[in-house]
């Protein structure tokens, strides 16, 4: 049993895992989205002196935050007890357009530490590269009302037009930074 | 002891993440490359099956654990927030390969640097809340 997690875990594994981790939260009376939670940080740490949209009883969104207390521990689990030593199965052409990146042996880790190193964040390049990332990801969540979770999952599960238009401009950006920006970050 | 059950399905959230390798920024780049169905694979099937589930909640009447109905609540008919916020948020996604998920279970998983990458998430959230009412929704 614990060989057979230890294997990468196809999609059709993935997705249903995912599906059920948002029934288990539906079922517990809550709603999957993560991207709430930096709302929440913003709310305790005296947000509400500044702006109403962090005036609200974050103590209602605990249960958010021990969500995600697990969810890290669900990585350091995963890492420590189910790691297999087989670098990933990626598509062999982005296999070589990573490694014009700068990454010498994509798949070999899932977070290459020529991206997301100590050394790297501590250049201006790479540190500027995380930082804008975390703000857009962090401000466009919140603009659009949900990230990947709470719109391209919840959302469409509910068949909510809203969503389907954010996750169209998820891909519009992603596509955007990814075919046209991404070069001048490395 | 409320709080152990969220606990322990964040655990679970945490290991798919990480063993369907959705916390890599290599899999976030072969998605918008168009070069892999694996995320497709992922996000396309817990929709179909998320689907199926809120149908068989709404007419099967399925409560919650603690016998109150399950509410969903739909989203505000507003556009401009959507594709403007959305596409924000993708050029984020695609540059760091993470979305607020994935963010927390890589400090798990030992890429230290997430915890800036969260701070920095936190200050984006906190501006859109300093300007959201003069951004068009």
């Amino acid at each position: 049993m614990l060989e057979i997690l230890k294997e990468p875990w196809p999609w059709y594994v993935g997705g249903p895992v995912i599906a059920l981790v948002m029934f288990l939260l539906l079922y517990f009376g809550k709603n999957f989205g993560l991207s709430s939670n930096l709302r929440t940080f913003c709310a305790i740490g005296g947000g509400g002196k500044y702006s109403d949209f962090f005036r609200f009883n974050w103590r209602s969104q605990m249960w958010n935050i021990v969500f995600v207390l697990g969810a890290i521990s669900g990585g350091f689990i995963a890492t420590q007890f189910l790691k297999n030593d087989e670098p990933m199965k990626l598509n062999a052409e982005i296999v070589e357009e990573v490694k014009e990146l700068g990454v010498e042996t994509p798949g070999e880790l899932l977070v290459p530490d020529e991206l997301f190193g100590w050394d790297v964040f501590l250049t201006w390049k790479g540190f500027l590269r995380l930082m804008l990332g975390g703000f857009l990801v962090g401000f466009g969540a919140r603009y659009a009302g949900g990230c990947t979770s709470g719109h391209a999952i919840s959302g469409l599960s509910n068949l909510q037009l809203p969503s389907l238009v954010a996750v169209i401009g998820f891909f519009l950006g992603g596509l955007i930074m990814t075919w046209f920006l991404l070069p001048y970050f490395f | 002891m409320k709080f152990v059950k969220f606990f322990l399905v964040g655990i679970v959230f945490g290991i798919v993440m990480t063993k369907s390798e959705i916390i890599s920024w290599l899999r976030i780049y072969e998605m918008f490359k168009f070069k892999s169905f694996h995320m497709y694979g992922i996000i396309g099937s817990a929709v179909v099956l998320g689907i199926i589930q809120v149908l068989i909640i709404k007419k099967g009447r399925i409560k919650t654990m603690y016998g109150t109905e399950i509410i969903f609540t739909p989203k505000a008919k507003q556009w401009t927030r959507y594709i403007v916020g959305g596409t924000i948020f993708g050029l984020g996604w695609a540059l760091i390969g993470a979305c607020p998920g994935p963010m927390f279970t890589l400090i798990g998983t030992g890429a230290w640097v997430f915890l800036f990458v969260i701070v920095s998430a936190t200050i984006g959230t906190f501006v859109y809340g300093i300007l959201r009412d003069k951004l068009p929704h």
